[in-house]
């Protein structure tokens, strides 16, 4: 760079060479000056690796079902792998939980529910649950560690966001469990049974946090059953459940396949049922369930709309946008997969974002450096290759970055589609990867009516400096979470879900309280 | 010598958009007073009647689910004036139905008592049930309540006024827009009602009122992929087949079969709470 930028200090004067990374760039790729120098991202953007030690992560070679608060090899005598997706090697046999095995989990959470736990003054089972969450800070790093190898996600997630909140949720509900009048005054309240709680393997852990929490501090007691390809945080958190001395029954852990789902989905003696997934699987519990005094909370895919307005500010935008898609391999259900940019910012947005999309590095999971991991299993990754391809056969124009990808292992480059049809595809289907539809709007009206032409509702993303604008545009949104100047948190405190076919229900806050409690006049 | 005047009688309509249209298909079903030889001829409605009425649900959903929370209190306070001032006419009605006086008395005052108790409702449970979220972020981040849009009932045939009432209240005072059955057996207090809700200032299309059979009508109630919610009031209508069909686009089923609209039971903002959804909203927080 020839010039130099001037700063005053009270002593003397020093010469600051402009941080390009930094620099804001606002003339449009069009008329891009010449002799301005460009980062090349391939390779002027390395980094040493920096992968975490795997070593005191303890795996057994072989899990057991987690019923009534032992071990028990699984009535089907069956048991599955579960492989690292950035590896494709085993890291651990699972069993498979047949009927059999699902009605001995519920017997067991029943007798729990009649004996101890529901007799159990709230501020001691309390104290069970604020165990749970101490024990989860304390082995955070080893559960980081085995979130990351077994779902494909990057350590830099799952020690900042996964682990830390998963415990954050016992930490919040523990407390919620001697306070509950408080929450519904003048009602009778009381707690339900056994419940049936099914996760997914986007959040492993988080998730089942998200589940088991709530459920305890409202005195029910649990089945479980974590997602076939990531197993392996709740048997860690069934041992924690474990060493925290939790009577027997009161969490039942049985791992299995799409049948051990079934099985707990119908199985009379479960009073509630909580699923998180895909909305077709969403659909068909509900259709199970009818008839029968089951209550149900869902919370289903998504397709959510992110709107960056002109007076938005871009470089934070793009941020969001990055954050929005890329978060977790895209694998979020309230991902921002339709991006609405407003025209006369388009071409600086595309700049910027392709730009930024550069520097994500693409990897091993295990690398502190990593930004986006491992596809969670070969499935996955063939879905969201048959809507790239589909996507390209369409014509549509495509950005995706020329980083290099392990040769073994999952994995998806990070992918922008733009100016796609609304009716197209990619703008209307939950593709559950690193992939973006963008979109253009011009007016307000436009953008509200383009962002709620969908069956789900589950989250929106508004990028703009008016305060009176963000009220505007997110009382209009038909979505369960709106992220204003924001997108992708989470929080304990902060109750999630969906409108539409997202789901309905809420987790997280006082308003997840509600599904696990039967409340009278 | 002079004859006795002959009474004039009326054609029982049904209510859409704001409109007292007769059924599209054309058809009708008898209703026999029981306490005199009065008899109507109801609206047998068609599923295509109920698609229009859906249809006009949707169309002023964002108008009502925008008004303020003062207005909707008002125009549901409105709507018990109108029903105080047209007592004696619901009365009789309902004695028609079978009720004796007393009865019939009960069960018009507990309908404008229900009222007024839920348009009182109409700017509180939000300040009740929302929350600000004390996230451990820099943000601010609050929850607050938004209604699920348009909403089908089946009204309780058990009650034909206080059952309807109390139903069609609790929906619209959280900004959701409804179609509603109206009792099969006891059809004719619930289509007089809807010119109580016609002079009150509800908007066209707030509330519209089919009359018809539950055989033909509630699997469409159930699957239509542009309602929202689902309400049963009467447990043989709560049936497993309803509730599959509701699945379709993971509406929302609301069972209320085991509420006994005649004991105090009515009094909760539970009802309003059952068709809200919660949104929660995340703002950064900095410079």
């Amino acid at each position: 760079m020839k010039k130099k930028i001037k700063i005053k200090s009270s002593k003397k004067i020093i010469t600051v060479k402009p941080n390009l990374a930094n620099k804001i760039e606002f003339t449009t790729p069009a008329n891009l000056p010449k002799d301005v120098p460009q980062i090349l991202f391939e390779t002027d953007w390395t980094y040493a690796p920096a992968p975490e030690a795997t070593d005191h992560a303890k795996i057994n070679k072989k899990y057991d079902l987690f019923i009534n608060g032992k071990w028990q090899e699984p009535k089907t005598k069956k048991y599955f792998e579960t492989v690292n997706p950035a590896t494709e090697k085993v890291l651990s046999e699972v069993a498979l939980a047949g009927k059999e095995d699902v009605n001995l989990a519920v017997q067991s959470a029943r007798k729990a529910y009649e004996g101890e736990w529901s007799k159990m003054p709230a501020s001691e089972r309390a104290k069970y649950i604020f165990r749970i969450a101490r024990i989860m800070q304390e082995r955070a790093r080893e559960l980081s560690v085995i979130e990351c190898m077994d779902g494909g996600k990057t350590i830099r997630e799952s020690r900042t966001v996964d682990i830390p909140l998963a415990a954050a949720h016992f930490f919040y509900y523990a407390g919620w469990a001697d306070k509950l009048n408080y929450a519904f005054p003048n009602q009778k309240i009381s707690s339900i049974g056994v419940v049936g709680q099914i996760i997914p393997w986007n959040f492993p852990l988080l998730m089942a946090a998200w589940k088991i929490a709530p459920a305890l501090a409202t005195g029910n007691t649990v089945v479980l059953k974590p997602a076939e390809t990531t197993p392996l945080t709740a048997l860690k958190l069934a041992e924690i459940c474990k060493d925290a001395g939790l009577p027997g029954g009161v969490v039942n852990i049985i791992t299995g396949d799409g049948s051990t789902g079934a099985a707990i989905v119908e199985h009379p003696e479960i009073q509630k049922i909580a699923f998180t997934g895909s909305t077709d699987v969403g659909k068909i519990i509900q259709r199970t369930i009818s008839g029968t005094d089951k209550k149900l909370t869902l919370e289903l895919g998504g397709k959510s709309a992110h709107i960056i307005f002109e007076d938005a500010p871009i470089d934070q935008a793009v941020e969001g946008i990055i954050n929005g898609i890329f978060f977790n391999q895209g694998h979020v259900c309230c991902a921002g997969s339709r991006l609405y940019v407003q025209e006369s910012v388009a071409k600086i947005v595309y700049k910027k974002l392709q730009d930024r999309m550069k520097t994500l590095i693409v990897g091993d999971p295990l690398d502190k450096n990593t930004d986006i991991g491992a596809i969670n299993s070969k499935m996955q990754k063939d879905k969201i290759e048959d809507f790239i391809s589909g996507a390209k056969k369409d014509g549509l124009e495509i950005f995706q970055t020329s980083c290099r990808l392990p040769k073994q292992g999952y994995w998806v480059q990070p992918t922008l589609f733009m100016n796609v049809a609304q009716s197209h595809k990619i703008s209307t289907e939950e593709i559950f990867g690193p992939v973006l539809a963008i979109q253009t709007f011009r007016t307000v009206e436009e953008v509200i009516e383009k962002a709620n032409n969908t069956p789900y509702g589950l989250a929106a993303g508004v990028w703009t400096d008016k305060g009176s604008k963000i009220f505007h545009i997110s009382q209009q949104l038909r979505a369960g979470v709106v992220w204003a100047n924001t997108y992708n948190k989470f929080d304990p405190t902060s109750p999630f879900g969906g409108f539409k076919e997202s789901g309905f229900g809420r987790e997280g806050g006082k308003h997840g309280l509600s599904p696990y409690l039967q409340l009278g006049m | 010598m002079q004859t006795e005047r002959l009474k004039v009688n009326k054609t029982y309509k049904i209510y859409i958009d704001g409109k007292f249209p007769r059924t599209e298909s054309g058809r009708y079903f008898l209703f026999k007073s029981k306490n005199s030889d009065d008899v109507a001829n109801v609206c047998h409605c068609s599923r295509k009647d109920f698609r229009d009425a859906v249809t006009a649900a949707r169309g002023v959903f964002p108008k009502w689910s925008k008004a303020t929370a003062y207005n909707r209190g008002q125009i549901i306070y409105r709507i018990a004036e109108m029903l105080e001032g047209r007592k004696d006419q619901f009365i009789a009605e309902i004695e028609q139905c079978g009720y004796t006086k007393e009865q019939a008395q009960k069960e018009v005052f507990k309908s404008i008592d229900s009222l007024i108790y839920i348009a009182g409702w109409s700017d509180k449970y939000q300040q009740v049930y929302s929350s600000v979220n004390p996230v451990s972020t820099s943000h601010f981040n609050f929850s607050i309540l938004e209604p699920m849009g348009v909403v089908s009932a089946i009204a309780p045939n058990k009650s034909p006024l206080l059952g309807l009432v109390t139903t069609i209240a609790n929906i619209i005072v959280g900004g959701n827009t409804v179609v509603i059955l109206a009792s099969e057996e006891m059809p004719l207090p619930a289509v007089t009602f809807t010119e109580v809700l016609h002079s009150s200032d509800v908007p066209a299309g707030v509330v519209n009122l089919l009359t018809g059979y539950r055989s033909e009508l509630a699997s469409q109630f159930a699957s239509h992929m542009d309602v929202n919610a689902l309400v049963l009031t009467d447990a043989d209508a709560a049936n497993g087949a309803l509730q599959k069909s509701c699945a379709e686009n993971v509406k929302r089923f609301i069972n209320w079969s085991k509420i006994d609209w005649s004991n105090g039971s009515i009094c909760s903002p539970n009802f309003i709470m059952d068709l809200q959804e919660v949104k929660t909203t995340w703002h950064p927080i900095g410079i």
